[in-house]
């Protein structure tokens, strides 16, 4: 059954294990409508897994969690159709053009063909792309692809958004650039669970969380975080969680 | 069904963009079966013998006379000694000696048999006892000739005249000329049907893997038997498509006799296709990359390729080769290719190996389906 309570993901008690190692361990969080929700931790934190869980992509141990108001035990089908996943692996077929990429996946979310079209030529204008309407994506650089990726994570207007370290690898202007999208698709209601490792990204967030070890060991906007661990930027929080939690 | 042709649109646009993977389609055909047709032939040309005639009467010299008149022998040389043979033998210069003891001509005449010795280099085994049984119906050919000519004059020629009363004549069904391509083609285009199936299907599957798209189609409302037939059928197609040109060729390069009917044939390859193709898909399922599942492909490959009865026939292996044949999807497709082609065999008299096609076929794939999962 859809809720609906103001809140596009409530989490409680998610947990996922393998074997013995414990990779999400209980955590219970809430994410509003069109809010941009950062998700921080060290590599190996376990921020990647949770978000697989919500995605549908794994699943959980225990724990409950419902995604755009659908369970993601129960409900894992109506969780994909409402949501937009771009990963850390580029996402888009690099042997296709913009276009058919646009086509492919918009297809699949249901869009028409007149949609899709229309989709296409806005988002070609968009980023000047047109004169390179024929050409593979392979051929374009990596900043336009990782913005051409974003935009077609969210052609079929998904309720929420899952970004897995979606500027890895690209330099700060096109980061910045990138945010720019991400900030245009939430003025259009889009949620944003975006997980990241640069800790300059965190400051663009509503609200963050800070994952060490499978736990969520802080959880809210960055000003609050800053005045409660004492620090001038996210990233001494960060530092200061990882050494052990100290406030 | 919509998404289903979503994905078709998508898996054509990539395989016909793929330059490497046209090229092999295109050419895997042509060089196997113009290359490996002629190449992989057990028919013996050129066999080099040496003679060592220790008897240089006329006798031996009408026994060397046939073979240098015939068209599957030539003459290496004729020697002093059997040592000398020997070493040309080590050397290569001669794939056989024939050595003729002295009072050749003499033995013959009066007992009607004279003890002559073959000595073949039998590395080559198949190879060894080919030219060696060329070699005896040479002189088999030259005994009976020999024995006619010579009648009056021996007084034991009864016994020589039981040769030329015993004469075996042959008859070979469905390959009257011994044709060795109208063996050799048919199993060609199993290979090739299979290779096609196991191989390119899967490593496409795989390939989403590694660039990371198949986390992005897991995240979307595709369902699982929408994904695999929109995977799966293009390769479908790929396959029918290779069988069809590769019997072209094999018809108008080698003539090759299309005895039985064709649809039969293409019914037949349909649902083979259907069970590689599985394999394949199965063999992705549990492959990471692309060297992974080309690794584990290869290997059954291999396997399936040599129990299939494509170069030796699966009769004369040991019993417990021939129980494992029964597991291998090739044997089936072998034969019945063979036999709708060469035989002019029907539907019943290919029902056993259709049926058990087809139920592997829906085993490999249900394993796969369920193998597969959107969800870890």
């Amino acid at each position: 059954m859809k809720k609906s309570n103001g809140y596009s993901i409530e989490v409680s008690n998610l947990t996922k294990k393998f074997g013995d190692f414990v990779a999400v361990d209980s955590i219970s969080f809430q994410v509003k409508k069109g809010e941009i929700f950062g998700f921080l931790g060290a590599n190996g934190a376990g921020k990647s897994t949770a978000m697989r869980m919500l995605c549908g992509l794994l699943s959980p141990t225990s724990g409950e969690a419902t995604v755009g108001g659908y369970d993601i035990f129960s409900e894992t089908e109506k969780v994909k159709r409402s949501i937009g996943y771009m990963s850390q692996k580029f996402s888009l077929y690099e042997d296709l053009t913009i276009g058919e990429n646009i086509e492919f996946y918009g297809g699949i979310y249901g869009l028409s063909k007149l949609q899709i079209k229309e989709k296409t030529e806005q988002l070609l204008e968009k980023f000047q792309l047109t004169e390179k309407r024929k050409s593979l994506i392979s051929s374009l650089p990596l900043g336009w692809k990782q913005k051409l990726a974003f935009s077609v994570a969210i052609v079929h207007n998904p309720e929420i958004v899952f970004l897995d370290e979606p500027t890895g690898g690209v330099d700060p202007i096109t980061r910045r650039q990138f945010w720019e999208l991400i900030y245009e698709a939430t003025n259009s209601g889009v949620t944003v669970f975006v997980t990241t490792h640069y800790m300059d990204e965190a400051e663009y967030c509503d609200r963050i969380s800070m994952m060490s070890e499978g736990k969520i060991m802080a959880i809210g906007s960055p000003r609050d975080l800053k005045s409660e661990y004492s620090s001038s930027n996210v990233d001494e929080i960060f530092v200061k969680i990882a050494r052990g939690g100290g406030k | 069904m919509r998404n289903i042709k979503i994905i078709l649109v998508k898996e054509f646009r990539q395989i016909f963009r793929n330059k490497q993977m046209l090229f092999i389609l295109t050419f895997m055909p042509v060089l196997q079966l113009v290359i490996l047709a002629n190449a992989a032939t057990f028919e013996m040309k050129d066999i080099k013998i040496a003679f060592v005639d220790n008897d240089l009467s006329s006798a031996s010299r009408q026994m060397i006379g046939k073979f240098e008149g015939s068209n599957y022998f030539t003459i290496a040389g004729h020697l002093e000694s059997e040592k000398q043979a020997e070493q040309a033998l080590d050397k290569g210069e001669c794939d056989l000696y024939l050595a003729i003891p002295n009072h050749f001509e003499r033995d013959l005449m009066r007992e009607g048999a004279s003890p002559a010795s073959i000595v073949v280099n039998a590395i080559d085994g198949s190879k060894a006892s080919l030219s060696a049984q060329y070699t005896n119906s040479v002189i088999n050919d030259f005994m009976q000739g020999f024995t006619a000519d010579n009648i009056g004059y021996s007084s034991k020629a009864s016994n020589l005249n039981l040769l030329k009363k015993i004469n075996i004549s042959y008859a070979n069904w469905f390959n009257p000329e011994l044709n060795y391509q109208a063996f050799m083609v048919p199993g060609l285009l199993v290979l090739l049907v299979s290779l096609v199936g196991m191989f390119v299907s899967g490593m496409n599957i795989v390939r989403e893997k590694e660039i990371g798209t198949i986390e992005q189609l897991n995240v979307t409302p595709i369902k699982k038997y929408e994904l695999i037939v929109g995977k799966l059928f293009p390769f479908w197609v790929l396959g029918i498509f290779e069988l069809a040109v590769g019997l072209s060729i094999g018809k108008l390069l080698y003539d090759i006799p299309i005895v039985g009917s064709l649809p039969l044939l293409f019914l037949f390859g349909g649902v083979f296709l259907l069970l590689v193709l599985g394999i394949g898909f199965l063999i992705s399922t549990t492959a990471d990359t692309q060297q992974q599942s080309m690794f584990i492909t290869w290997f059954f490959t291999v396997v399936f390729i040599l129990l299939s009865g494509l170069f030796t026939s699966i009769e004369n292996m040991p019993n417990w080769a021939k129980i494992i044949t029964y597991f291998n999807p090739l044997r089936y497709f072998m034969e019945a290719v063979r036999m709708i082609l060469l035989k002019g065999s029907g539907f019943s008299d290919i029902s056993f190996h259709f049926i058990v096609v087809c139920c592997y076929g829906l085993v490999i794939n249900v394993l796969a389906t369920l193998m597969y999962r959107k969800t870890n």
